[in-house]
């Protein structure tokens, strides 16, 4: 003991102070702030996205329509390359040294430490012979994906195309996908994108500082395995489908035809189409460039985005109403002389029909009939408030899915357009219209547009008497074959069952004698109607609608060729084969002489003549010189998206009536 | 007098069971810091955790020597030991064997290798014990004082030399000792005051310390100025004060080696650089932050496992121990060190011997020194100073010269009761 005895105090005090010190601290960074843990996670972790396959889809039958081919890719670890024989790679890949140098370049600038893309889509063979031989080229491995290939080459318009992710898709899926994703662009790789993607998966993969792998965190308990997408059932027949497409070759136009008993959509034709195989691989991008350029115009989905003027084929609907409404019996007649006079003008018929009653006036497709029924549908309160009058028959006919959006499961629907009574108000002033004034709607013409969905609807919704199943594509999901509960919905039309007799009698009669007799098939009883749609742009549109047979019918159908002259010429012939293919399984020889081959060859599509000088309009304003109207309308479009990037062929949304009336100058007592 | 079984009866087994501990716990944590799935047996000659499981049984059995040597020989060797150690310092910088650009090894053949300032730490502390218990010495005569001082410098500037910054500092902290004999209370006071201003310097405007200092001294003028002796030596002392914060940054700037200074302002958070020279100990306080209370488990650190962090078996092992055993394991670690420095002092201070009780302070300050330098720096509140933990870090030459440092203190306390030899 001596006299500082009492500084071991102070000693042992520094030593409890400055360890306390160092546990407080390692108390704050061990206990109270988690960052450390999250930054010890982030030093080793990394999720490996794991792709499920997409869905593939069948057709009705069972046939497949889109599935995966696998295709590899050659990936580069730039840091891991080393001395190789290079020229025996380049011939390998059938690539140059120059070109060797570019990718090699563009993969050390990504990260020299990990994985990119060398070349993209190698052949199989290519690969095979690669694969062989991949230990002499340390740094190098092949990474296999899968692409979308279509074995018949058919119904490109319905399956639309996949292809990477915009950053607008990005942000508008709230960062679900990532960059170099794909995603359905249109049809229904688009309107079934969540079902047929499926779920991703997630691997936790361990690496240490120097960035190389170390198996799997926690042996794997946060992983989460890829589910593959569900498979679809399509409601197509891809035989009828496959026919539609050939009947249409070298023609422009669309053929809808629907179950009517299901509302299951068994054709769906848009022409010209174009191969889906060409949209995939890596030809893609040159593909997809030549089509935009295409005038015709392949990408567009005629069935639900073209308007046509339904003309004749609308005088059943015409009827009908006028039969609810208590305006006519069917046994009425009328008189025709050639023509009828709606105020002091003139609405010429196609012939003198005489005394037609209902059937006879559907049979013949007499004009002044319908003007008749349709005046006194208008004139109901004698001839005052013609607008209301004419609202209650517009609700009628949108009833029928007519001038609204049937709700297809198909991107870019468009509704057609029946006018409100307020539009002509706008052109007329109110209560300055009347009957006389918007009497070609009597006939289908005038304002009045419809896609050829809507066309078939109305085909389906009589043959079923009085209602129809919303019209859909995919009749099923999945391997449990889930139907949406919307689509066993009937929807009635307001048009009780005993009055479609009298018109469906009409219906018969214009395949058996009236406008439609050459299409007559042997064996079934078809009920149609012609149409032949006035378009101010050029020829007229043929159009057939149709359902068959009489009884507890099978099919309804819509066919319509633009440009190309009566209906009973073109459109019914089409429609009757693929009724007979559908309903029969072969084409029988007609009565009337004519066969299916003489359509497919006959070439129908309307000229297109664009001076070399003005080619530098052509992009903004491409499509003046073409006549049809599908063309027409997709003009609209093509100056909204003059880039070629984004694919859709989507009607704008907002004010397409306005768009569509802006660009059709007014039609007047058109037949 | 006393027969050999009574000498292992007087030995502390409290301490003995301690430095057994720390020592076992260095063991399992070297394990897991070089731990290799492929590879896992725990005694494996090839291996760091084999290696030094034969560095703690050689460890032991020089401990056991140490106990079974007389004491008396202690004291009479010092002056010897002391010499022989500056020797090996001097050769280590003509003909040593540099280490991470440190000159402090000499090969002596069959694959070992000898770190003189290791030894030179206990040798040090042996005869700065034996002057200072010379009847005639008394630290706060001024010569006896230089020549104390002398004893720590000579092998702390040689060490300086190799250069190696850690255990230099480690010397500094003989100053306990020192202080303990009666050195006067202002040196501490006046380290301290000194190293606080060196740090605010950095950190600061050195226009605002001048303002706290005279405002300090002020204050301090108000409260006791009438005593002018004090009054006198205050305006000294702040005169002194606000010269040197002025030299702190010529000092710092020109003074220090460039990896000193990016080290210690990233630890002053003056610059921050994860990627470069700060990677090291943003990776060591994550690995020790990830713990969180239980720690990850034994061979379950992200960090340890796959090597984010350097040096993981000698001076980063603390990682390992915070990773995977977590804040529990880091007070069991902290615990057992304080237990450990506070059963020294007590021996010293039960040391009839005041050669005895100057060398037991002379162990706790290099340990405490160590632990401190050591867990600081793996946490990230000391710039990074290669220093291994007492016991626990990885290699034979530290935890050798630890054990000697105290096993001839065991040695020393289970002789208290007998002759005094000084």
């Amino acid at each position: 003991m001596n006299s500082f005895f009492e500084r071991r105090y102070v000693i042992a005090g520094i030593f409890i102070a400055l360890i306390l010190i160092l546990l407080a601290r390692l108390f704050y960074i061990q206990v109270v702030d988690d960052r450390y843990f999250l930054y010890a996670q982030n030093n080793v972790m990394r999720r490996i996205m794991q792709y499920p396959a997409r869905g593939p889809i069948l057709d009705r039958t069972g046939k497949i329509m889109v599935q995966n081919e696998p295709v590899y890719d050659i990936t580069v670890v730039p840091k891991q390359v080393k001395a190789f024989d290079t020229v025996e790679f380049c011939k390998l890949l059938g690539i140059d040294r120059e070109g060797f140098d570019k990718r090699m370049a563009k993969a050390r600038v990504y990260s020299p430490y990990r994985t990119s893309i060398f070349e993209k889509q190698v052949s199989a063979q290519q690969y095979a012979s690669f694969q062989e031989r991949l230990s002499e080229f340390p740094g190098f491995d092949t990474q296999k994906r899968s692409l979308r290939t279509y074995p018949d080459s058919a119904a490109s318009q319905f399956l639309g195309y996949i292809g990477e992710v915009t950053d607008a898709i990005i942000k508008k899926s709230g960062n679900y996908y990532s960059p170099g994703d794909y995603v359905g662009i249109t049809g229904v790789e688009k309107s079934y994108e969540s079902t047929l993607r499926g779920q991703r998966g997630v691997r936790n993969l361990i690496y240490d500082s120097h960035n190389s792998p170390k198996g799997s965190y926690a042996n794997g308990a946060y992983d989460t395995a890829a589910v593959a997408g569900e498979r679809l059932i399509s409601s197509l027949d891809m035989k009828i489908q496959k026919l539609g497409e050939t009947l249409m070759k070298n023609k422009v136009g669309s053929i809808v035809a629907i179950e009517p008993s299901t509302g299951e959509i068994l054709c769906y034709v848009s022409s010209p189409t174009y191969d889906p195989n060409l949209l995939v691989g890596r030809e893609r991008g040159n593909n997809a460039a030549k089509l935009y350029k295409d005038p015709y115009k392949p990408f567009f989905a005629r069935p639900v985005q073209a308007y046509y003027p339904p003309g004749s084929s609308f005088k059943p609907l015409s009827a009908l109403i006028g039969l609810q409404e208590g305006i006519i019996k069917p046994s009425d007649t009328y008189n025709c002389i050639g023509y009828y006079m709606a105020g002091n003008h003139r609405v010429k018929c196609t012939h003198v029909h005489g005394t037609v009653n209902l059937a006879g006036a559907i049979a013949g497709s007499c004009n002044g009939y319908f003007n008749m029924v349709f005046a006194k549908v208008l004139n109901a309160q004698g001839g005052k408030n013609t607008d209301e009058s004419y609202t209650s028959w517009k609700n009628n006919v949108n009833k029928f899915g007519f001038g609204v959006r049937l709700g297809v499961d198909m991107p870019s629907e468009g509704k057609g357009l029946v006018p409100t009574a307020n539009y002509y108000d706008k052109i007329y002033h109110k209560g300055g219209w009347r009957s006389t004034t918007v009497a070609s709607l009597a006939i289908g013409q005038g304002e009045l547009l419809a896609t050829p969905l809507q066309l078939a609807n109305i085909e389906a919704t009589i043959a079923n008497r009085g209602f129809y199943y919303k019209p859909h594509l995919i009749k099923a999901i999945g391997d449990k074959q889930v139907i949406k509960k919307e689509y066993t919905i009937k929807n009635y039309v307001g048009i009780d069952a005993q009055y479609f007799e009298p018109v469906i009698n009409g219906m018969q009669s214009v395949v058996d004698y009236g406008t439609g007799q050459g299409s007559k098939i042997p064996g079934i009883v078809m009920c149609g109607k012609t149409g032949t749609a006035q378009n101010p742009h050029g020829k007229n549109h043929s159009l057939f609608v149709a359902f068959a047979p009489r009884d507890n019918p099978k099919i309804a159908i819509a066919v319509v060729v633009e440009n190309s002259g009566d209906g009973g010429t073109w459109a019914a012939p089409i429609a009757s084969f693929i009724v007979e293919q559908y309903l029969k399984g072969s084409i029988s020889k007609r009565p009337s002489g004519i066969f299916p081959e003489y359509y497919i060859e006959k070439n129908l599509l309307p000229d297109i003549i664009v001076k070399p000088a003005d080619k530098a309009k052509i992009k903004a304003d491409s499509l003046k010189k073409i006549t049809a109207d599908s063309l027409k309308k997709r003009k609209a479009d093509s100056v909204k998206q003059a880039g070629l990037k984004s694919a859709q062929n989507k009607p704008a949304k907002k004010g397409l009536g306005n768009v569509l009336t802006a660009m059709l100058p007014k039609q007047k007592n058109d037949e | 007098m006393n027969n050999q079984r009574s000498f292992f009866f007087n030995v502390d087994w409290i301490t003995v069971l301690i430095y057994l501990a720390l020592c076992v716990i260095g063991w399992v944590n070297i394990h897991a810091a070089v731990f290799d799935e492929n590879n896992a047996s725990i005694i494996d000659l090839d291996t760091e955790y084999g290696k030094q499981f034969i560095f703690i049984l050689s460890a032991l059995v020089i401990g056991t020597v140490i106990l079974l040597l007389e004491s008396r020989f202690l004291s009479a060797l010092a002056p010897t030991l002391y010499i022989i150690t500056v020797l090996l310092l001097i050769v280590v910088l003509v003909a040593g064997h540099n280490v991470g650009g440190n000159q402090a090894w000499i090969d002596i053949g069959g694959g070992f290798r000898l770190q003189p300032s290791e030894f030179a730490k206990f040798s040090t502390c042996l005869l700065l014990a034996r002057y200072l218990s010379a009847t005639n010495v008394k630290v706060t005569d001024p010569m006896s004082f230089l020549i104390a001082g002398g004893i720590i410098l000579l092998p702390m500037m040689l060490i300086k030399l190799q250069p190696d910054d850690g255990s230099t500092l480690v010397f500094c902290s003989l100053i306990f000792v020192l202080y303990r004999e009666g050195l006067s209370v202002y040196f501490l006071i006046v380290i301290g005051l000194l190293a606080t201003l060196f740090v605010s310097a950095l950190l600061v405007n050195v226009w605002f310390i001048v303002i706290a200092l005279v405002a300090a001294a002020a204050l301090l003028l108000f409260m006791f100025g009438r005593n002018r002796k004090f009054a006198t030596s205050l305006i000294i002392g702040l005169v002194i004060a606000m010269g040197f914060v002025f030299c702190v940054k010529p000092l710092y700037l020109h003074g220090l080696k460039p990896h000193q200074r990016v080290r210690i302002d990233e630890v002053l958070g003056l610059s921050k650089d994860l990627r470069g020279v700060g990677y090291n100990q943003n990776q060591s306080k994550i690995a020790i932050g990830s713990g969180r209370v239980w720690g990850k488990g034994y061979l379950q650190g992200t960090q340890t496992k796959y090597a984010f962090v350097p040096a993981q078996s000698t001076d980063f092992i603390f990682c390992t121990i915070g990773e995977e055993w977590g804040f529990a394991g880091s007070v069991v670690v902290l615990g057992l060190y304080l237990f450990l420095l506070l059963r020294i002092v007590l021996i010293a201070e039960r040391q009839r011997a005041p050669f005895s009780r100057i060398y037991g302070y002379g162990v706790a300050s290099i340990i405490f020194c160590h632990v401190i330098i050591n867990i600081a720096m793996a946490i990230g509140y000391m710039p990074v100073i290669g220093i291994p933990l007492p016991f626990i870090s990885y290699g034979g030459s530290s935890l050798w010269s630890f054990t000697i440092l105290l096993f001839i203190l065991l040695k020393l306390d289970s002789n208290r009761m007998g002759i005094n030899h000084a």
